[in-house]
């Protein structure tokens, strides 16, 4: 069994990581998980949080606010809509981020008043975005 | 014949115009670089989305609770045309190139009775279809001041279809941009965004990985799908930049080149006048000379 894999981290934007690493931990929507290599196929989607490697030169994290995995058994590929390195989350970003979930769990509300599924969707991901802050020790302001 | 004077001064004006245009193109190949740039780092992003779509999408297929946006919606009738231009002009043919590529499909589509709306995104598409078909328009989409194209704005553009195919106001959405092939080669191409378009798997590869989904299928391309429109159309924003970046600079160049010939040409004119004058009155004072 190889004990490294390949994994990378993109975002529509740019390329934020690629290297050999031991082991993935994955924000799974359904569920944290950890890839590791020979994992089975899996494609899952992300929910916002703490997406830790371990890599070559130790331990990195990074902050994803959502998106997919793909898990293969040569390597992990994670493509986020948002993600940077843990170390640049700062509480101005935090406090930016948690104003957009805000605003689209209100507009939400207001468009699909009768529905309890885009709404629950919603509060979820603002309540996935609360714990992930606390994590971290940011608070997410009111 | 124009005097010494008045080709003095046409000399000057066209050299400062080829000094402007000189200018322009190293501007527009700077930025070139930068938007290709920009191109390739979002490539990655685009395959792997466009690899595990694939994927899903062979199994998904069959399904008849596929999302619409895969499937359509069972009629091809109602037609919105997003036509991706630039905020700026003096680029060549660039702009007049997408424009015409979506005229000749609005022909086409008129001609077959089908209904045809038209999103504009970027001022120039706008102000060369306005004329004959601005009965056709949305609210256009203008980037007018930004900089660098960012997820962001991609993102405004994916809305404003999605919102309608959603309210069901269309069936089929189109993207028209320049794919960016290199500096002197920019192609106008056309792009079904709904329903997806997906390049089908190998056979093989296919078979080759099953995967699990987390959740179930339907859940995920439910999710996928509308990210996968949104890097389309970030895609083709930036392939557009880049495009129009290429296009001016080899406009630029042209036109620092026959600049340069003009400057040339009329240079010679100049010295043969001033040449002819001199000869003249140098015949008229020997022949002076010569009376007494």
């Amino acid at each position: 069994m190889a004990d490294t894999m390949q994994f990378d981290l993109v975002s529509p934007e740019r390329r934020l990581a690629s290297a050999q690493v031991a082991s993935v931990q994955i924000p799974g929507a359904d569920g944290d998980m950890t890839a590791m290599p020979d994992h089975a196929p899996t494609i899952t989607t992300l929910r916002p949080g703490i997406l830790t490697v371990d890599g070559p030169d130790g331990q990195s994290q990074y902050v994803v606010t959502g998106g997919f995995a793909e898990i293969t058994a040569a390597g992990v590929s994670v493509l986020a809509e948002r993600a940077l390195a843990r170390e640049d989350m700062t509480q101005e970003t935090m406090d930016d981020i948690m104003e957009e979930a805000r605003t689209m769990y209100k507009s939400v509300k207001e468009a699909f008043e009768n529905e309890p599924g885009p709404v629950d969707d919603a509060a979820k991901l603002l309540s996935d975005m609360v714990a992930m802050g606390d994590h971290m020790g940011l608070t997410a302001k009111e | 014949m124009p005097s010494l004077k008045d080709l003095k001064n046409r000399i000057e004006s066209v050299k400062s115009t080829r000094k402007i245009t000189k200018a322009m193109q190293m501007v527009a190949a700077a930025k070139l670089r930068r938007a290709q740039e920009a191109a390739e780092a979002a490539r990655p992003y685009a395959e792997r989305m466009t690899g595990v779509l694939s994927n899903i999408a062979v199994s998904a297929k069959g399904n008849d609770d596929a999302p619409a946006l895969l499937k359509g919606t069972g009629s091809e009738e109602r037609h919105l045309l997003v036509v991706c231009t630039s905020e700026r002009g003096l680029c060549g043919g660039f702009n007049s190139s997408i424009v015409k590529l979506a005229k000749e499909h609005i022909a086409k589509l008129r001609t077959d009775g089908k209904k045809v709306t038209l999103l504009c995104v970027g001022k120039k598409g706008r102000e060369q279809l306005k004329r004959e078909y601005a009965d056709l328009f949305i609210d256009p989409i203008i980037f007018e001041g930004v900089k660098r194209i960012s997820y962001g704005e991609a993102e405004q553009v994916a809305d404003v279809v999605l919102k309608a195919f959603e309210a069901e106001e269309y069936d089929v959405v189109t993207l028209f941009y320049s794919e960016f092939r290199s500096v002197v080669s920019q192609v106008p191409t056309a792009l079904q965004l709904i329903p997806a378009s997906i390049p089908e798997v190998e056979g093989e590869a296919a078979a080759a990985t099953q995967y699990e989904y987390e959740p179930d299928e339907n859940a995920l391309l439910a999710d996928l799908l509308p990210k996968n429109v949104t890097t389309q159309v970030f895609r083709a924003l930036l392939e557009n930049a880049a495009s129009e970046q290429g296009a001016r600079m080899s406009a630029m160049d042209n036109a620092t080149r026959n600049a340069g010939e003009m400057v040339d040409k009329l240079s010679i004119q100049y010295n043969r006048s001033r040449q002819a004058a001199i000869t003249s009155e140098l015949i008229e004072i020997i022949s002076g000379a010569e009376a007494l």
